[in-house]
């Protein structure tokens, strides 16, 4: 069986003035049909760029530069822009991060979603407007009928982000990214938000990835996850395996910055030092600045080596007797 | 709603009041009408009832009263010059001055929006910059020399457009038109683009800059991972939102290009209200230039409304509900 998505050794480069930004330099992933891969980084780390990549979305000076994307066999780099445009919102499709930005203030709801089914879809105007209703309905907004009329500054925004995901949804779409859909949310919200949404990716089929800095969200919700750091993806596994035991230090280091999990009354735990620039990385593993078990050996890039079954990181010290035999 | 207007409207009354006496008190400064319009030849009988009929023997400040009081049933006086009503002397020139306004701001959004457009969403492209480069001559080339320009070379030169007054009209509500014939448009054609070259300049980089905010923020983004095609991103989804400070500017321009449309009327002698306003300045008819400042206030408050009102239809933000 295909896989709904296989990434494989991504590059996407920004080409600026002050050199070029590689802000994602080798992300390989692979999604199966109604799975959910949490894809987890700090800011900067290329988390949402390779999502925009996915998408084809990146803006300029931004470019693919290299690797593959394949969405049910199909290869995405390279694609021409119609056949994207095809895909995306109809068997791709995306959710953002704040949804006070992603609705156009002056258009009603109903015009905003009638236009994404009639984007893709040869339906009467009554049908789209049917279907944008029980859109509405799934994603749990009350009394659809009315609220198709209204502008979004009439909505809170965890309504807002509901109606983002009712728009996302309206084709069943067999890939939704979601780039941080929940960060800008109270955590009230936040958690009915989840549940919502997984019940519907279960119900539905459909692959996600959930790009997040929050692991705890990933915890509950993902299958798998890829953590990146500087552009790469540094450790990949089953998100229990990887959060139980994590194997890359930064890894590591973020499970352990996790409020909850350092003792009451203890200073909290970080991680020394901030992520680096990526422009103009130097060569060598991008974390051996800020990394407990650096030595001269991390002065060489590692490869993404599978270390144990199903599990893969991206280090020559990688901590492998923390793992339960 | 209501409210909202009924404030709007004593605003109104506020400023109108301000505006008059501080022309009363301009025109005092300025100088004595009687020293201009009563030949020098006349004796002092002659000055003395002559002054006596302009009501001008009375001091400053009961001329004022008295000017207000009649200003209250209708009457703004008459013309020390014309010896006819203000108002009317004004009305007979409006539709001129209107319809060169109006038309110099439709022309301008009409070249400048399109033209706006294209250099926002192709910002690199050679004829963007040409644009853009052409924008900056449009409001900076003063509009006297722009008018001398425009008649020397259709005009003079090639002859193909009439360069003074306003051709054949047509009589609409006791009224004369000109746009309604064609000799008339010829005769407005000149004017008409000399008045809006200005605006056509600022209409272009509005919609530049609201073009390049727009594209660049989340819900075009997202429109665009909705799989719409550019031309419903661009007409439908940045379109309405760069509308709302184009209409406002342009709105706010309009009572701006009536009011001072006086030097493109003098340059193709025009005869709309500002070569008349020019006139009695000159001679100090003091009932005009107050009938004539009366009436740009209310336009220029009848206008900022209309904006107003508009810009609610346009930003649903905005909407005056009385509801919620």
């Amino acid at each position: 069986m295909t896989s709904t998505l296989e990434v494989r050794d991504l590059q996407t480069h920004f080409f600026t003035r002050a050199g070029v930004v590689k802000a994602v330099d080798g992300v390989s992933f692979s999604l199966q049909r109604g799975k959910v891969l949490g894809l987890v980084g700090e800011s900067g780390s290329g988390k949402s760029v390779s999502g925009f990549s996915i998408m084809g979305l990146v803006d300029e000076p931004g470019r693919i530069v290299g690797g593959s994307i394949r969405f049910q066999g199909r290869e995405l780099v390279g694609l021409p822009e119609p056949e994207m445009r095809a895909l995306r919102g109809n068997r791709i499709a995306m959710i953002f991060q704040d949804p006070m930005m992603t609705l156009n203030p002056v258009l009603r709801i109903d015009v905003q979603m009638i236009e994404t089914v009639l984007a893709h879809d040869k339906v009467t105007y009554a049908e789209a407007r049917a279907r944008a209703r029980d859109a509405l309905g799934m994603v749990g907004i009350p009394s659809p009928d009315e609220r198709l009329k209204s502008y979004p500054h009439q909505f809170s925004g965890g309504m807002r982000q509901r109606v983002a995901i009712a728009i996302a949804l309206l084709h069943r779409p067999d890939l939704i990214v979601a780039d941080e859909p929940t960060t800008a949310l109270d955590v009230t919200i936040q958690g009915q938000i989840l549940a919502q949404v997984q019940k519907l990716a279960t119900e539905l089929g459909t692959a996600l990835i959930w790009i997040t800095h929050d692991l705890s969200v990933v915890a509950g919700l993902a299958d798998d996850i890829a953590v990146m750091y500087a552009g790469r993806v540094v450790e990949s596994g089953s998100v229990d395996a990887v959060l139980d035991a994590p194997l890359h230090p930064y890894t590591h280091g973020l499970i352990g910055s996790v409020p909850s999990r350092n003792r009451r009354g203890a200073p909290l735990q970080q991680i020394p030092g901030m992520t680096p620039s990526v422009i103009n990385l130097p060569p060598g593993c991008a974390f051996r600045a800020r990394c407990p078990r650096a030595d001269g050996a991390c002065l060489e890039t590692p490869g993404m080596a599978e270390l144990l079954p199903g599990r893969s990181a991206r280090c020559f010290h990688p901590h492998l007797e923390s793992v339960p035999a | 709603m209501t409210v909202f207007l009924l404030r709007r409207l004593l605003q109104a009354v506020g400023v109108v009041l301000a505006m008059t006496l501080l022309v009363f008190l301009g025109v005092f400064a300025v100088g004595d009408p009687v020293e201009i319009l009563i030949s020098p030849e006349a004796d002092q009988l002659e000055r003395e009832r002559a002054i006596r009929e302009l009501g001008l023997d009375l001091p400053l400040w009961r001329q004022y009263l008295v000017f207000l009081g009649n200003a209250l049933q209708g009457d703004l006086g008459r013309s020390f010059v014309f010896n006819e009503p203000a108002l009317q002397l004004i009305y007979q020139r409006m539709p001129a001055t209107l319809e060169l306004a109006l038309g110099a701001t439709l022309l301008a959004l009409l070249i400048g929006l399109p033209l706006g457009l294209y250099a926002g969403l192709r910002p690199n492209a050679f004829g963007s910059r040409a644009i853009m480069a052409g924008s900056i001559l449009g409001f900076s080339l003063p509009t006297f020399w722009v008018g001398l320009m425009l008649i020397m070379v259709f005009a003079v030169q090639l002859g193909w457009l009439p360069s003074t007054g306003r051709g054949e009209t047509v009589t609409i509500l006791g009224m004369r038109w000109s746009f309604l014939t064609w000799d008339g448009l010829l005769h407005m054609a000149m004017p008409m683009f000399s008045l809006s070259l200005s605006r056509i300049g600022l209409v272009i980089r509005l919609t530049r800059s609201g073009v390049r905010e727009n594209m660049v923020m989340d819900y075009v983004k997202f429109a665009r991972a909705k799989g719409l095609s550019p031309n419903r991103i661009v007409f439908v989804h940045v379109f309405r939102n760069i509308l709302i400070p184009v209409v406002t500017v342009m709105g706010l321009e309009l009572g701006g290009t009536i009011a001072f449309s006086v030097v493109t009327e003098s340059v193709f002698a025009w005869p709309g209200m500002g070569k008349l306003i020019i006139d009695s300045i000159n001679v100090l008819d003091r009932p005009v230039i107050v009938a004539y400042l009366m009436l740009i206030v209310l336009m220029f408050i009848v206008i900022n409304l209309l904006v107003d009102l508009s810009y609610s239809v346009l930003d649903p933000r905005v909407r005056l509900e009385s509801r919620e």
